[in-house]
């Protein structure tokens, strides 16, 4: 059973006047991260809502900024979804964290944070879920340089002859235009927001 | 080695910091527990994650939307065609494609199967790790091999089936595999009494098992707990039901309950929740149409997968899967790939409560505890 986003943002622009909403297609944008705990408190507390279980928390990278979607849904009255969505800009990614209002979050923002570095503000133990402590990076921003599984490397061809392998010429000179230029394969990305 | 934050301080000369895994043969994986010990009682516990990370999304995102369903296989890899419906019907919710009557029927059967499939091998493997090595468990399997034959007949491959089309499934059941899975079902029942004649009732389960890992229904809700954990702790609350995804409205089950939340309740909502599945399952193969299995519409993005591009936007496709919630949350701009691809797997965010449920008790019972909440590695770390 679904719920119209336009009476989740009726009933919230009546009960939290200074909170800044805008539906975006079929979810909720909270337009000033910090409100984010007080909307989910207040969808979370009202018997109209009840959304008491959050479902699913995930990043997304849109080049110029980073979002977070929030999917709540009730067990209580058994409706939802209510999507609701959090952007930030990327050298400021920082959202205060649901974990105090839902505790489903707490692993799923330590899965955002390592994979777009959104940092969830009042996490209790913010960590890499994944990856190890010292990886750089965060793996799935559209900016993250990817190797090019395609193109080998100086250090690749020298493996494979050691072993009796040939490689092509025309792989070896791109290898070598590589290294002259002080740089790795890396794979193509994304030129420019698609959405 | 990295420190790992425990709530309560290890300096005392009580306390034992031990690492469970990653290569304990209970953890069912390569999944890793560092718990704190005062001799034998648990008063801490983080799980580790990430020995068997491969980014799963990242890869999914530089794919054709087609081409991504074998790797859905991978997540959970003991019930292949649920991760497959999962997110089959993500992305027909984004390019509002229709399931042809046929289709549907086979895939609530084919998930159902799985689903049987799923309960018993974690039923098996939760007594294993309990002490009672292998005759449950293969028990068990004997009856998985014949319902892993099915899935070999009609999809061509016993665990990684690639089965679901967007639009519709792969291959269509013929008559004999229709009365194979008959015979399979009229003789499940006998099956489970001689399970349930071993288990049950039996003194050492139970004395091991109730009143181990209690959860409570709020801490369960709020933690995000989902599928039979969840329903242990008496919350009802099953997507099939609450949703009606596919065809599930038109069937009649129930949803069975536990009361107190311990690792025996557990263990009996997945025995009655095969029960309630092989319901589902005769009433599909009672009613199953004859017709298309594909969607006319979809039928040539089979042969030309990257003319596939559903429109800009985005949809959360959920289904309940044998562990939890299964859900996908795909995003369209217009490309043959998805921008942004998600996987919500329940095996990683039904550990959230671990910790709970593990305090307080005894090192043994945590092995248990974590078997009986199922989770399979292959989901948790993507």
């Amino acid at each position: 059973m679904d719920i119209p986003v336009s009476e989740v943002k009726k009933e919230l622009e009546a009960r939290l006047p200074d909170v800044k909403l805008r539906a975006v297609g079929n979810s909720l944008l909270v337009e000033n991260p910090d409100d984010l705990p007080r909307v989910a408190l207040f969808l979370k507390e009202n018997p109209k809502f009840l959304l008491d279980y959050l479902s699913s928390v995930t990043g997304a990278d849109y080049l110029s900024y980073l979002e977070s979607v929030y999917h709540l849904y009730s067990m209580a009255k058994k409706h939802g979804p209510v999507a609701l969505r959090v952007r930030v800009p990327k050298n400021k990614a920082r959202i205060p964290s649901l974990v105090t209002v839902y505790r489903s979050a707490e692993l799923q923002e330590r899965e955002a944070y390592d994979t777009f570095g959104i940092i969830y503000e009042e996490h209790p133990d913010l960590r890499r879920l994944f990856m190890w402590e010292d990886f750089e990076g965060h793996p799935l921003r559209k900016d993250y340089a990817q190797e090019d599984s395609e193109t080998l490397e100086a250090a690749d061809i020298a493996w494979l002859e050691a072993r009796g392998v040939e490689v092509p010429p025309e792989m070896k000179e791109k290898a070598k235009a590589l290294e002259a230029a002080g740089q790795r394969a890396v794979a193509q990305k994304p030129e420019k927001p698609r959405n | 080695m990295e420190t790992i934050p425990f709530s309560k301080n290890t300096d005392t000369a009580e306390m034992l910091e031990i690492n469970f895994g990653p290569q304990h043969p209970s953890t069912h994986g390569v999944f890793r527990m560092a718990v704190q010990l005062e001799g034998e009682k648990i008063c801490g516990l983080k799980p580790v994650f990430g020995y068997l990370h491969r980014n799963h999304e990242q890869i999914a995102e530089n794919l054709p939307y087609a081409a991504v369903m074998p790797y859905t296989d991978r997540l959970d890899y003991v019930n292949a065609l649920t991760n497959n419906f999962g997110y089959a019907l993500a992305v027909e919710k984004l390019a509002g494609l229709e399931v042809p009557e046929r289709a549907e029927y086979i895939r609530v059967i084919m998930a159902e199967l799985a689903r049987i499939v799923n309960h018993i091998a974690v039923i098996g493997f939760m007594l294993n790790d309990l002490g009672a090595f292998f005759t449950p468990l293969l028990y068990a399997f004997r009856e998985r091999e014949r319902i892993l034959d099915i899935f070999e007949g009609v999809t061509g491959s016993r665990l990684m089936n690639n089965f679901f089309r967007f639009g519709g499934v792969k291959h269509d059941l013929t008559e004999a595999d229709l009365a194979e899975i008959k015979k399979i079902i009229a003789r499940f029942p006998a099956f489970l009494k001689e399970f349930e004649d071993l288990l049950t009732k039996n003194e050492i389960l139970c004395m091991r098992c109730q009143n181990v890992g209690i959860l409570s229904a709020g801490d369960a809700i709020n933690a995000g707990i989902t599928g039979p954990v969840l329903r242990a702790s008496g919350v009802n609350y099953d997507i099939r039901k609450v949703d009606g995804y596919s065809i599930y409205n038109r069937f009649d089950f129930q949803v069975p309950l536990g009361k107190k939340g311990d690792v025996y309740d557990r263990y009996y909502v997945r025995i009655l929740e095969i029960r309630q599945s092989l319901k589902i399952l005769e009433q599909a193969l009672a009613k199953i149409p004859q017709g298309e299995i594909m969607n006319k519409k979809a039928l040539p993005y089979l042969k030309m997968p990257r003319n596939f591009k559903p429109p800009v936007g985005e949809a959360y496709g959920r289904i309940e899967s044998p562990k939890g919630e299964l859900g996908f949350y795909v995003v369209s701009d217009g490309t043959p790939q998805p921008w942004r691809y998600h996987v919500r797997a329940p095996s990683l965010i039904n550990l959230t409560a671990l910790e709970e449920m593990c305090l307080g008790q005894k090192v043994a019972d945590a092995i248990v505890i974590l078997g009986s909440i199922d989770i399979v590695l292959g989901e948790t770390d993507r």
